[in-house]
């Protein structure tokens, strides 16, 4: 199999198509349009002319002078998909989507949402080509994601808060994914990462690979090594994926929350096993029965215990490394990052930014690391305020 | 010959069509599933479907879905499961037909996972998730261990697709009723008759054919039977009497309830 080129749905052993029967039509139609425009000259200029307008693209390839003193090594590039409409990368896929949507004569668009980034972008996409937009998220997401909420609901889109379950991403997906079940005919299923049953994997990775072209073109050739969060893997398969053979080290990041060996964490492909969940064969967090563990994360839009399945698949034929940082690092990189160079990541990028600075003393001065900034961190500042405060008080 | 397709023979020299019964076994804990068991078989369930949890059931309703979590938080562990099984299995010669997701048995190994299965007395397996593209190495491993694959279908399933899956379909097909999730309907749709109609027509005939998803009434049973099905499934109804009878009175009322059903069945 060629890397890249999923065969009957899946990546070697991984992706394909676990779903209820009733979703077989909605999938097939969906397969066979998005096959249509990805040819489709016009769609294309369309989007191209959407993402350039309405979302900023291109996004600047920034070099972190100061960051690159501090961590004292390797060059450190920022890839600034903090810059987007919306403040992170889900802008990239959401207007692909909605166009695709819009095209499919689709009346209703419903998403689920994690950090309330997918969710927010969702919204926007849908506002600005007048489809409505519904989203699903989970309670414990609303609760620490309070502003994302609000932002949804005055751009119109209803956000419904999941209370089954862990209250967190997967348990939004499995209420989107009824939702899309029950109004198959009408709806349009806006998945927010390269995660679900094939061609979702697949049409994510090509919307967001606009990431690792534009890198490559503002590098004027490749990066040593180019670093990505991971958590279901949008951000870091559009990165890694126009330089896959090309001879990048290539490193994805997971959230360790509070340490690998404590099982509070999301590390799926770190520490998860091959099964099946929300439509696709992958790596997972669960017990010996099974069952789908509770996850943990500091940052919202990695607490989920999946991955996408062309993930897994690289990390087996060891194309990618997986590598992986705790809460506490992760504060410390956010921290870092805010004072060197006055950007604040999103808590998910935090995760890169924080593998990068761990690695680029490693390096020499001559290399080149590209970083995916995957976010900006306003949504997450009250996050940040309550952790330290609590890590302070501890530490008296 | 299946425990399964025994049955279907055996009813339909009697004019009779099946009663599927649902339940989730460890709801509302793992004492009550054996009770519960006994109310169906004397209500005249003529197979009986056991719910195995598992964490996501994407194709279940709230019912279904919270009486999952409930089971799952008294320690529900297949290996329990499997115990409960064996002792229903002393007791009755009524077929046995699992229902769970697909992870559940992927992690065990389809083949290891099957052979405890059908040693513990299962006939046939419902995965509302495996889709016929998957089910390569499903289906070899049932093969191999006489367990019949039920397999779903739905009202805009295609003509030649419904032929392969049914294909593929040991025991009976099962068609879900609704566009949705599991759960107590209210209303019978006109496009779920004609998916019955159209079924039976496209369908091997000897393949028989079920109806699940929101049947509760013995109402909806008259109706589904005159369209033409094979067996009708009950399974949320169950459980919301389950929800709301105290554990005194839950093997009567199953009992009833069930009567009520299966009178409905006979043509
Ligand atoms: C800023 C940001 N980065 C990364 C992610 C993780 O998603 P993915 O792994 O699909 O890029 C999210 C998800 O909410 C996000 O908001």
């Amino acid at each position: 199999m060629k890397i890249g080129m999923p065969k009957d749905g899946r990546f070697g052993d991984f992706g394909g198509k676990y779903i209820p029967e009733t979703l077989v039509p909605a999938i097939e139609e969906l397969e066979e349009n998005y096959q249509k425009i990805k040819s489709d000259k016009s769609f294309q200029n369309e989007l191209d002319y959407y993402l350039k307008n309405y979302a900023g693209r291109p996004t600047p390839l920034y070099f972190a002078k100061n960051l690159t003193n501090f961590a004292g090594g390797a060059k450190i590039y920022l890839k600034r998909e903090d810059l987007l409409h919306g403040g992170a990368h889900k802008i990239n896929n959401t207007l692909g989507q909605a166009l695709l949507a819009k095209k499919m004569k689709k009346k209703r668009i419903i998403a689920e949402t994690g950090a309330g980034q997918h969710g927010v972008a969702t919204a926007m996409a849908c506002s600005c080509l007048g489809l409505p937009s519904e989203v699903y998220m989970g309670y414990k997401d609303t609760v620490r994601q309070q502003q994302n909420v609000f932002r949804m609901d005055l751009l119109g889109c209803k956000v419904y808060p999941v209370k089954s379950g862990s209250q967190t991403l997967k348990d939004a997906i499995n209420e989107a994914i009824r939702d899309w079940i029950t109004n198959v005919d009408t709806t349009y299923y806006l998945l927010g990462s390269a995660v679900g049953p094939h061609p979702y994997p697949v049409m994510v990775r090509d919307f967001q690979s606009i990431i690792g072209k534009e890198i490559k073109k503002q590098m004027k050739n490749v990066p040593d090594t180019v670093i990505a969060c991971v958590g279901g893997g949008s951000n870091a398969i559009g990165t890694f994926y126009p330089m896959i053979d090309d001879g990048v080290e290539m490193i994805g990041v997971e959230a360790a929350g509070k340490g690998l060996k404590t099982g509070k964490h999301s590390a799926t492909l770190n520490a998860g096993k091959k099964g099946v969940l929300h439509g696709m064969m992958t790596y997972l967090l669960q017990d010996n029965d099974g069952q789908i563990k509770e996850t943990h994360s500091i940052s919202a839009g990695l607490d989920y215990p999946g991955v996408g399945p062309e993930h897994a698949f690289l990390k087996d034929v060891g194309k990618v490394e997986y590598k992986s940082a705790t809460d506490s690092e992760v504060i410390d990189a956010f921290l870092t990052l805010t004072r060197t160079e006055g950007i604040i990541p999103a808590l998910e990028s935090a995760h890169a930014i924080s593998h990068a600075i761990k690695i680029a003393k490693t390096k020499p001065k001559s290399d080149s690391i590209v970083v995916t900034l995957s976010g900006r961190g306003d949504k997450d500042i009250d996050i940040v305020k309550q952790y330290l405060r609590k890590n302070v008080k501890n530490s008296r | 010959m299946s425990k399964i397709q025994d049955k279907f023979k055996e009813l339909k020299s009697k004019n009779e069509k099946a009663l599927i019964s649902y339940i989730m076994t460890g709801f509302p804990n793992e004492n009550a599933t054996l009770s519960i068991v006994r109310g169906l078989v004397k209500g005249g369930a003529d197979i009986l479907e056991l719910g195995f949890p598992f964490s996501d059931p994407i194709a279940d309703g709230p019912v279904i879905q919270n009486a999952s979590t409930v089971s799952l938080n008294k320690g529900a562990k297949i290996e329990k499961f499997f115990k409960i099984v064996k002792k229903i299995r002393k007791e009755t010669d009524i077929p046995l037909v699992l229902m769970t997701y697909t992870n559940v048995l992927y992690t065990h190994g389809y083949s290891a996972f099957m052979l405890k299965a059908k040693s513990a007395g299962i006939d046939g397996l419902i995965l509302p998730d495996m889709s016929i593209e998957e089910s390569k190495e499903y289906l070899k491993s049932a093969k191999k261990n006489n367990l019949d694959t039920i397999f779903l279908v739905s009202p805009n399933t295609k003509n030649d697709r419904l032929k392969k899956i049914a294909k593929a379909s040991t025991g009976f097909l099962y068609l879900v009723a609704v566009f949705g999730t599991t759960g107590v309907q209210t209303k019978i749709h006109k496009y779920t008759i004609d998916a019955i109609k159209n079924a039976k027509k496209v369908v091997n005939r000897k393949l028989p054919l079920g109806i699940g998803f929101g049947v509760s009434t013995p109402v909806d049973v008259k109706k589904y039977v005159s369209a033409g099905v094979d067996a009708v499934i009950v399974g949320s109804a169950n459980l919301k009497i389950i929800e709301n009878t105290s554990s005194s009175k839950l093997q009567n009322k199953i009992t009833e309830y069930t009567k009520k059903l299966k009178r409905s069945t006979r043509i």
